[in-house]
C-alpha cells in the first residue's frame, strides 16, 4: 500500500479551515439539499419576489416537502434532525433571503415548537403534521406596539368566560400573520380566573375565527418577501381546549424564541456569505485603473476581514450548536451568538455594497437586499442592546434592565 | 420485483486528480469520497419505477468499496433506496474492470435480481465497460446508454442513445440497463429522507460471503495500466470579433457549417 504524506487542506475563500468538515455525514447532506433547493427555486426569483414584496405561498408545501418544516422536532411528521442539522439549514436558506429563512424559523420554532412543547396530544396531532408538510402555514404573537423588548407587559388579555376563553387586544410585526392558518398567541389571563390566572398564556387560534382578523403592514423596505402583520382579537372567542396546557408563564414564549434566535445566529452567516462572495467574485472581474480592483491593498482587506469574521461566525455557530444538541445550552449562549454573527453579518454586507460600488443598490446583486433585511434581523428577536444586556448580566450578576 | 443498482464511489468530482507514480493509481485519500455522479441517475431511474410500479417493488443498492465508504452510500438509502450491499474486501482492493464486474456479478446473482441498473461510466476511471461486463457475467441482456425507460410488467422498452440519434429496443427481464444523464434529474434527498436512511441496512460482506469464487484484486488483474501521461494542454481557442450579436452568430455559425457541424 502507498503512503501519502498529509498535505494541507486545499483553500476555499469560502472556507478557509475547512469547518464544514466538522458536520456530520448527514448534516452535509442536509446542506447540499438545502443548497440545491434555494439554488433551483428561490435565487432566480428573489429578486423579483422581494421588488415586489410577495411571499409565494406555494413554497410552504415545497419547503414541506423537503422536510424543512420542524424539521429539528421528532414525530408527528417531522424529520427529527440535530439542532446543528436545523441551523445549516437555516444558513442555506439565508444566503438566499432573510425572508425566507424567517418564514421556516415562524413555522418550525415559533408555531409548531409551542405546540410541539407545550401542546396537548389533541392540539399536536391536529396541527404538527399538516405544518410539517407546509399545509398549514403558522405565526406567532407574542410582540405587541407598544411592548417588543419588554413583552411581559402585553396588553392582550384573555378573559374566562364559562368553559371559553375570550381574546382582546392586538398583536403586531408578526412574521407570516396574513398567509397563516394558524395563530400561537399569548395573552394574559385574568387575575381573578381562578388556578394559574394572571399567567401569560399560549392559545392556539385558528384563521377564521370570530374576532380574529389580520392586517399587513405595508411600504417595509425589508424583508419583503415576507409577510409582516397585525393580528387583531375583538371578542375572539375560543374553547378551552386552544390553550396550551403545558406551560403558564413568560418562559413559554421566551423558550421559542430561543429556538428561533438559535436557527439566525446561523442564518445571518449565510446572508454575510452571499454578500462576501458576490464581492470577492465582482471585485476580481471589475477593472479600474486598468487592473482588477482586487489588486488594490484596500479591497483585499476588506475581503480578508470579511473572512475572518465569517469564519470565526462559524466557530460560534458550531459551537453553539453542538451546546444545543448536547442539551447544555443556555439562552446566554443564544444571545452570544445572535448578538455577535448578526451584528457582523450586518457590517460585512456594508463592506461587500462598497466593493460593489454603484451595482451593489442594485437588485442584480444580492447585496443591498440582505442589508436591507439585516436591519431587521439586528433587532427582531432580541435587539443587539437586549442580547447585550443579558451578557451584561450573566458577566456581573447584575441586571441593567427589568 | 427486485431492482438493484450499482454504483461506484469516486473523489470529489471537483478536486483536482493525482497519481500515485509508484502504483499508478488514483491517489484516493486526502479527497472527499463522493457517489459517482453518474450513478445517481441509475438511482433515479429505479426511483421512479417503483414509484410506477409500487407493490412490492425494492431498490437495493450493489457497491464494491471499501466499508469507510459507508456513509457515501447512505446518500443513496437517503434518497429513496431501500437498503444496502456492500462487498468489503482488502482482497479487492486493486481490482479491474474484469474483477469488478465478476464480483459484483456474483453478488447480485446470489442475491437475486429482476432489473440491474448502472451509471454509464465513473468520473475516476471513465472506461465505461462496467455495465456490458456485467451484464455478460449476469447472463441476460445489456441495454446500455438507455435515455428513456419503461417498464410493463416483464416488458421492458428502451430508447439506447447512439452517435446517430436512438434506437428503439425492447426485452424481457431480467435484463440489465446503464442509463445516461439525459434519462431524468436525480432528486435530491428530503430531509426525512436523509434521517430516515439512518436505519435502513447496508449489508456488509466479505468477496466469500458474496459468493465471489475466483481471486479479483490486483494480483488477479488482466489489465495493467504500463504508462501515464498528462494530456496536452488544450490549444487556444478561435476567437471572432463582431460589431454586434447577429454579425458575431452569423460568423460562428459560418464556422460550424464549414466543418460540417451544423
Amino acid at each position: 500500500m502507498s503512503t501519502t504524506l498529509p498535505r494541507p487542506t486545499k483553500l476555499d475563500p469560502l472556507d478557509m479551515l475547512d469547518l464544514d468538515a466538522d458536520f456530520t455525514s448527514d448534516e452535509r447532506l442536509i446542506r447540499d439539499t438545502v443548497r440545491d433547493f434555494t439554488r433551483r427555486r428561490i435565487l432566480p426569483n428573489i429578486a423579483d419576489w422581494f421588488e415586489r414584496g410577495v411571499f409565494p405561498k406555494e413554497l410552504a408545501l415545497e419547503l414541506g416537502e423537503l422536510g424543512l418544516l420542524g424539521m429539528h422536532l421528532d414525530g408527528y411528521g417531522c424529520a427529527g434532525t440535530s439542532g446543528t442539522a436545523y441551523g445549516i439549514a437555516c444558513r442555506e436558506l439565508e444566503a438566499a433571503d432573510s425572508g425566507l429563512r424567517s418564514f421556516v424559523s415562524v413555522q418550525g420554532s415559533l408555531a409548531m415548537f409551542p405546540i410541539h412543547a407545550y401542546g396537548s396530544e389533541e392540539q399536536k396531532r391536529e396541527w404538527l403534521p399538516r405544518m410539517a408538510r407546509g399545509e398549514a402555514i403558522g405565526c406567532f404573537g407574542l410582540t405587541e406596539y407598544d411592548h417588543g423588548s419588554d413583552p411581559s407587559g402585553m396588553r392582550t388579555v384573555a378573559r374566562r368566560d364559562g368553559g371559553d376563553y375570550v381574546l382582546d387586544g392586538s398583536k403586531a410585526w408578526i412574521t407570516n400573520g396574513g398567509v397563516a392558518d394558524v395563530a400561537v398567541v399569548w395573552a394574559r389571563t385574568n387575575p381573578d380566573d381562578g388556578p394559574k390566572s394572571g399567567a401569560v398564556r399560549g392559545f392556539v387560534v385558528p384563521a377564521g375565527t370570530k374576532g380574529f382578523s389580520t392586517k399587513n403592514i405595508e411600504r417595509k423596505i425589508s424583508l419583503r418577501a415576507s409577510v409582516t402583520s397585525e393580528l387583531l382579537f375583538e371578542n375572539c372567542r375560543v374553547p378551552a381546549s386552544a390553550i396550551l396546557p403545558g406551560v403558564a408563564s413568560m418562559r413559554g414564549p421566551l423558550s421559542c424564541l430561543s429556538e428561533a434566535r438559535y436557527g439566525i445566529l446561523w442564518g445571518a452567516l449565510g446572508a454575510a456569505r452571499a454578500c462576501y462572495e458576490a464581492a470577492l467574485e465582482y471585485a476580481k472581474t471589475r477593472v479600474q485603473f486598468d487592473k482588477p480592483i482586487a489588486s488594490f491593498q484596500l479591497t483585499q482587506q476588506k475581503l480578508v476581514d470579511m473572512m475572518l469574521e465569517l469564519q470565526k461566525g462559524q466557530l460560534l455557530a458550531t459551537a453553539i450548536g453542538r451546546l444545543k444538541d448536547a442539551g447544555t445550552i443556555a439562552p446566554q449562549h443564544v444571545s452570544m451568538g445572535k448578538l455577535n454573527n448578526v451584528r457582523e453579518a450586518l457590517a460585512i454586507c456594508r463592506e461587500a455594497r462598497t466593493i460593489l460600488g454603484a451595482s451593489g443598490i442594485t437588485l442584480e446583486y444580492p447585496v443591498i437586499r440582505h442589508m436591507n433585511n439585516l436591519e431587521s434581523v439586528l433587532t427582531y428577536e432580541g435587539t443587539s442592546e437586549v442580547h447585550t444586556l443579558i451578557l451584561g448580566q450573566a458577566l456581573t450578576g447584575i441586571g441593567a434592565f427589568s | 420485483m427486485k431492482i438493484l443498482v450499482t454504483v461506484k464511489l469516486v473523489p470529489d468530482t471537483t478536486a483536482e486528480k493525482r497519481i500515485d507514480p509508484s502504483t499508478k493509481r488514483l491517489v484516493r485519500t486526502g479527497v472527499e469520497t463522493v457517489l459517482n455522479p453518474f450513478d445517481e441517475y441509475a438511482i433515479e431511474a429505479a426511483l421512479q419505477l417503483k414509484e410506477k410500479a409500487g407493490g412490492d417493488t425494492t431498490v437495493t443498492i450493489v457497491t464494491l468499496a471499501p466499508e469507510s465508504g459507508k456513509e457515501i452510500v447512505r446518500k443513496a438509502l437517503a434518497m429513496g433506496a431501500d437498503d444496502a450491499l456492500m462487498i468489503s474486501d482488502p482482497a479487492a482492493e486493486g481490482s479491474d474492470v474484469w474483477g469488478t464486474a465478476y464480483a459484483l456479478a456474483q453478488a447480485i446473482k446470489k442475491n437475486g435480481f429482476d432489473l440491474v441498473i448502472a451509471g454509464t461510466q465513473s468520473t475516476d476511471s471513465t472506461t465505461g465497460e462496467l455495465p456490458g461486463a456485467l451484464a455478460e457475467y449476469l447472463g441476460v441482456p445489456g441495454v446500455t446508454y438507455v435515455r428513456k425507460l419503461d417498464l410493463d410488467g416483464t416488458a421492458l422498452k428502451a430508447e439506447r442513445e447512439t452517435d446517430t440519434g436512438y434506437a428503439k429496443v425492447s426485452t424481457d427481464l431480467p435484463a440489465l440497463v446503464s442509463v445516461t444523464k439525459s434519462i431524468n434529474e436525480p432528486r435530491y434527498p428530503s430531509l426525512k429522507g436523509i434521517m430516515g436512511a439512518k436505519k435502513k441496512t447496508i449489508a456488509v460482506q466479505t468477496l466469500a460471503d458474496a459468493g465471489v469464487d475466483k481471486p479479483i484484486g490486483s494480483d488477479a488483474a488482466r489489465t495493467e495500466v504500463t504508462n501515464l501521461e498528462t494530456p496536452p494542454a488544450r490549444g487556444k481557442g478561435q476567437i471572432f470579433e463582431a460589431a454586434d450579436a447577429v454579425a458575431g452568430a452569423t460568423k460562428i455559425v459560418e464556422f460550424l457549417r464549414e466543418r460540417k457541424l451544423v
